[in-house]
């Protein structure tokens, strides 16, 4: 049964130090639940990215939640690098294990579907492949002559998703964010947030019912409203240029940072404290 | 009709290098390449996916679905950047020095060391003609240009675009041939900003200009096309708002 929680923050003390947890790239980034995560003073996290991230992954980062971040690429897309995530990397204050996209969706549907690896083409000779010692290349079994890439399947501890809609049994809608499905098969575990819980069985609904993540897959949701700001939500509101292009500016400082965590994770300036009002 | 801009000339030439591609893919980051995009698809009626766009007609499924077409050949043409770039073509998206603590460490990969290797023609893009950007040598290979002989390799480097000229890649020689010189540029000003040796023709060919017609499109309906996926660029080069 999934349970129904009043908001990030109870989500977030579900979330145990150390564990192994999954972010999907924007929109809908869960921002709500990261600053959750964040006010609990989370440890030690081991932060895959589905495939890339941007503000959600440096805020995480840059806060000192994560040890491990294991993605395909974390910078500000239009709003240039993502400071806290070079600087933590260039320190060795987190680990890297650095993959590309379709390795990270390959080793997840491994992990979907309970296969121990998975196959790629690609990777071969670059230095991505190079410098993982869990990334092996084989013999294609049905063309020797053939040698593939392989990965071991990817299954993290937890999925962290913001989400649309979640009804009142704990399915959540994902519109045409397939891949959101895919982690959350993929993951022992989903914790989501949304923007809003409704009084409904999405899955009487045709449109809606292809496209939801099941509850059988889920644990727990909270509603939040604006959890993705200051990244955009599609349908409800748009990327908060002005934010994250003042983010960009301020995250180079590492004071300018850790007032930033301040005014925007614990304190009065923060989207929880406005919502709370 | 007022002066040519490098960004139109640019489209123009990448449209070029495009023609033949069915389906081009390109970044949501890489607005001129995307207006490239758009030129091929409505002058020979490519197909264009740009990753992250919600427009339609340039979407595609989810975030998987470019790769598998990628990997079953279904992807013709794409992009690619780098940090560093140098004279085999190898990119670099992760950083400058000693890996994993670089001294400067950059985004990462991205799905570069995947796509590089499948997609047929693979244009580099990079307006920063510099011998920092296009070293010998690049600190990390996050795709290599070339690969060994037995390796599954349909894809690979086409052409390097920069801000001074344009470059062939010869994959069989992993080694540039310079195309042309954009208006203006001389081959010494090439040569003393690029890092890695290349070959060139006596005199270079100018890279052409666009036809009064294509240049019409471009600055009609491509930049009105362009205000959605590209809002910054279509404002800042053709004075186009994206609709609200």
């Amino acid at each position: 049964m999934v349970e129904l929680l009043p908001s990030p923050d109870d989500l977030a003390a579900r979330v145990p130090d150390g564990a192994m947890v999954a972010i999907a790239k924007e929109p809908l980034s869960p921002t709500a639940l990261a600053r959750a995560l964040i006010r609990r003073g989370a440890r030690d996290l081991h932060l895959v990215t589905v495939p890339t991230a941007t503000y959600v992954a440096d805020l995480l980062i840059g806060a000192g939640c994560v040890e491990t971040v294991e993605t395909s690429g974390v910078s500000l897309g239009e709003f240039g690098p993502a400071p806290r995530f070079s600087a933590a990397v260039k320190s060795g204050a987190v680990s890297i294990k650095d993959s590309t996209c379709p390795a990270v969706y390959a080793a997840l549907q491994a992990g979907e579907k309970g296969q121990p690896f998975a196959p790629i083409r690609g990777l071969i000779g670059s230095d991505v492949f190079a410098k993982r010692d869990d990334y092996m290349t084989m013999p294609n079994p049905y063309d020797p002559a053939d040698e593939v890439a392989i990965l071991p399947a990817l299954r993290p501890d937890i999925a962290l998703i913001h989400a649309d809609l979640a009804d009142a049994h704990g399915n959540i809608w994902v519109g045409g964010r397939h891949e959101l499905k895919m982690l959350a098969h993929a993951a022992h575990r989903t914790i989501a947030t949304v923007e809003e819980v409704i009084d409904c069985d999405l899955r009487d609904d045709p449109a809606k019912a292809p496209n939801l993540i099941g509850s059988l897959y889920v644990d727990a949701v909270a509603p939040a409203t604006g959890g993705a700001w200051p990244i955009a939500a599609p349908g409800r509101y748009s990327v908060d240029e002005d934010h994250l292009a003042a983010y960009a500016r301020l995250a180079k400082d590492d004071a300018a940072f850790a007032d930033y965590v301040r005014d925007q994770v614990f304190g009065a300036q923060s989207l929880e404290f406005r919502a709370a009002e | 009709m007022s002066e040519l801009k490098l960004e139109e000339l640019l489209i123009h030439e990448i449209a070029g290098l495009l023609s033949g591609s069915g389906h081009i893919a390109c970044g949501v980051l890489s607005p001129i390449p995307g207006a490239a995009a758009m030129l091929t698809a409505r002058r020979e009626g490519a197909k264009v996916f740009i990753i992250g766009c919600d427009l339609p007609e340039f979407r595609c499924d989810g975030g998987v679905e470019l790769f598998d077409q990628a990997g079953q050949g279904r992807v013709d043409a794409f992009f690619l950047s780098g940090g560093q770039i140098d004279g085999k073509a190898n990119i670099n998206l992760h950083g400058v020095g000693d890996y994993p603590t670089m001294d400067v460490r950059w985004s990462g990969a991205f799905g570069s060391a995947y796509l590089y290797y499948l997609v047929p023609k693979v244009i580099l893009f990079r307006l920063e003609h510099s011998r920092r950007v296009f070293p010998e040598t690049v600190d990390f290979i996050s795709s290599p240009g070339v690969s060994d002989g037995g390796l599954h390799r349909p894809g690979g480097p086409h052409a390097l675009v920069t801000n001074l000229c344009v470059f062939r890649f010869d994959r069989e020689r992993a080694r540039f041939r310079l195309a042309s010189l954009h208006p203006g540029v001389s081959l010494e000003e090439v040569r003393d900003n690029t890092g890695f040796a290349f070959d060139a023709p006596e005199s270079p060919a100018e890279t052409a200009m666009p036809s009064p017609d294509d240049l019409a499109l471009i600055r009609g309906e491509i930049a009105t096309m362009l205000a959605n996926p590209y809002p910054k660029f279509a404002d800042r080069i053709f004075g186009v708002k994206a609709a609200a």
